[in-house]
């Protein structure tokens, strides 16, 4: 198992390093010039315009600077944002914690809902509750949160004034109070990217335990005279969980995209909406960084289903 | 249990529909195809069926609508902004004076356009992709799958965001606004989501092509690329379909997405998620301009999931969810 965790780290650098390479001849191969903001300043020479271009190496061939831009990045230097002119890691470090506060709530809130209806929907097949539970799974992952969100705006906020619907990440009070009020703020943002993931994932375990229940090591656990309740929890779940939690950190990057969606509606300010102003700003270095950094987290976490997948379920053998 | 003795009947009726009628004077059963079976199955899900039925309403009204509700989606009357639905504009008037209506139904076309486009895309490329690398095997395949498996590792929607962003610029100068805009997404879109389709066509393909009719037609001298569209294709049609239906609620969503996020469809140009994202503003005035396109892309997402569902009961019965 060590060496297959080690081997499939080893093929993930190669893989980043492709991907990076794509993104970085993306954005330099795209048409207009990082430059034309300084172009569009008449005080601005264009002997000194040239000498910038100079200096910042935009002349060079582009594997050139796509080694310059990757070496300083893996050793911490991303460079600086055009539009603000400070550095680009502090940036993205000051902005990746709101994104991380409130997609971690909207993780858990998505396995709280998912996990407990999925399994009682599976055991009571085709009972009410769980033909309500499966019409609203589907209905839940057929509205887009960018939808939905709205929605949960004007009930919330606009009819009934309960929650408020900007997010503010400067909190007056310090400690547990302060957290309180993180977490009213949060709340929208988090309830709507939650229920939209446990739409999915609650199909997906109730799927699995279905094709589980049915099996005969089930048959025999109950003939044994085991009780029901640790027939289904001690059984049956412990062996449908095992695909379930590789699609629970396939779902990862998924949350990610729904962050930046969900970032704009509540306006949080986390790296989706940093992407999204640096974009409409042309702040290469900026875009450049985050996108990577996202791309990161895509493959880490396909190959954190793989190492899951090999420590749940013991009919994998990695020779 | 009732569906294949079904079946398994209607296969003996076939046979007796060819001996004509039989000893006994039974009458002899209409012989039934894979394509009628399907849709035997289909017709039980009913929240297919009507997802079928809205879906037509919807795309019928938006094909023919604006020839019978005549209002331009252009003609703006600041007079009118924001106002509430009402007799004379069923949906009312969004913050410049447009009519909301005539504005849902040419955005419609367009957002379902792009929707049916991007699915053609993406089914085109990976079904080559997936022919080419389940039927050729050996080098072919890995090279293909390694590029598959590295299009899946590509973060999707902040891609999708960097390309339309960056290329939007050259595509409108070299196609006019509209057209630009649409030939981008549509292809961003299109070849951002070939990957799960490749993969299951080449699944298909590899077990396939060992197959005795593979076999006997290439005995009788088929070429390779007739073995491959011909003979071995038509059989992996079923997930095909499935996948495709439920590509066109994906691509709508996607399309939406980046025209909300203002960087798809601008605002003058009507689409759903651009009509959207003019209504996320006036939210607290006028929440009828976000609800009546949020609600369009909610009907037909959830009519396309359900008849998505169905179609998979009925097609592919060993991969139900």
């Amino acid at each position: 198992m060590g060496t297959y965790i080690i081997r499939r780290l080893l093929t993930a650098v190669p893989t980043l390093v492709v991907i990076s390479m794509i993104i970085f001849s993306i954005l330099k191969l795209a048409p207009g010039d990082p430059m034309s903001q300084f172009a569009a300043n008449p005080s601005v020479p264009p002997e000194v315009r040239l000498n910038i271009r100079k200096q910042l190496g935009l002349d060079d061939p582009i594997p050139v600077q796509y080694v310059k831009w990757a070496t300083s990045w893996v050793r911490g230097d991303w460079g600086f944002s055009f539009s603000s002119r400070t550095g680009v890691r502090g940036l993205v470090a000051g902005r990746i914690g709101t994104t991380l506060f409130v997609m971690g709530l909207a993780f858990c809130l998505g396995l709280l809902i998912a996990l407990p209806i999925g399994i009682l929907a599976a055991v009571k097949q085709y009972s009410v509750f769980d033909q309500v539970a499966t019409t609203i799974a589907f209905f839940g992952f057929s509205i887009p949160t960018f939808f939905s969100g709205l929605l949960a705006i004007l009930l919330f906020s606009i009819k009934l004034g309960w929650l408020p619907f900007i997010y503010e990440s400067n909190t007056a009070n310090d400690g547990l109070l302060g957290f309180f009020e993180r977490l009213r703020f949060a709340a929208l943002p988090v309830m709507i990217l939650g229920i939209f993931q446990a739409a999915a994932l609650m199909r997906y375990t109730r799927a699995s335990m279905l094709e589980n229940i049915k099996l005969d090591y089930v048959r025999t656990a109950r003939a044994k005279g085991i009780k029901e309740r640790k027939v289904i929890l001690g059984h049956v779940v412990r062996n449908a969980f095992i695909p379930v939690v590789t699609i629970i950190a396939l779902q990862l990057p998924g949350l990610f995209g729904g962050a930046i969606i969900t970032e704009q509606i509540f306006r949080v300010p986390g790296i989706g909406s940093l992407l999204i102003s640096a974009l409409g700003a042309s702040d290469t270095p900026v875009v450049m960084s985050i996108v990577f950094i996202i791309s990161i987290l895509v493959v880490l976490s396909s190959l954190l289903a793989d190492i899951i997948y090999g420590l749940l379920d013991p009919r994998i053998k990695y020779s | 249990m009732a569906e294949i003795s079904d079946t398994a009947r209607g296969a003996s009726g076939a046979a007796r529909a060819r001996t004509g009628t039989l000893a006994g004077g039974l009458k002899a059963r209409k012989s039934r195809s894979l394509w009628s079976d399907a849709w035997r199955q289909f017709r039980k899900h009913k929240m297919a069926l009507t997802g079928v039925a809205i879906l037509s309403l919807i795309i019928l009204s938006c094909i023919i609508g604006p020839f019978i509700y005549t209002k331009n989606p252009q003609t703006l009357n600041v007079l009118l902004s924001l106002q509430a639905p009402s007799a004379s504009a069923p949906m009312g008037y969004d913050d410049l004076g447009h009519d909301m209506l005539a504005r849902i139904l040419s955005g419609g076309r367009k957002s379902l356009l792009v929707g049916l486009m991007a699915v053609v895309v993406s089914i085109t490329v990976g079904t080559l992709v997936g022919a080419l690398a389940g039927f050729f095997g050996k080098w072919v395949d890995s090279l293909l799958m390694r590029i598959t498996d590295l299009f899946l590792a590509l973060p999707q929607l902040p891609l999708l965001l960097l390309i339309s962003y960056l290329y939007v610029g050259k595509l409108k100068a070299i196609f006019g606004v509209e057209n630009g805009i649409l030939i981008l997404i549509v292809a961003v879109i299109g070849f951002l989501n070939w990957m799960p389709v490749a993969r299951l066509v080449r699944a298909s393909f590899l077990s396939l092509k060992e197959k005795e009719f593979v076999e006997a037609a290439r005995c009788i001298g088929a070429t390779t690329p007739s073995l491959i569209f011909k003979h071995i294709l038509p059989n992996v049609l079923s997930p095909v379909i499935v996948a495709a239906t439920l590509g066109v609620g994906a691509a709508i969503i996607s399309e939406s997405s980046l025209s909300f996020l203002g960087l798809g469809f601008p605002p003058d140009v009507p689409t759903w998620g651009s009509m959207l994202a003019v209504g996320k503003d006036q939210l607290p005035f006028a929440p009828h301009i976000a609800i009546f396109p949020g609600l369009m892309i909610f009907l037909v997402v959830l009519s396309i999931n359900y008849i998505g569902d169905g179609l998979r009961d009925a097609l592919d019965p060993r991969s139900r969810i």
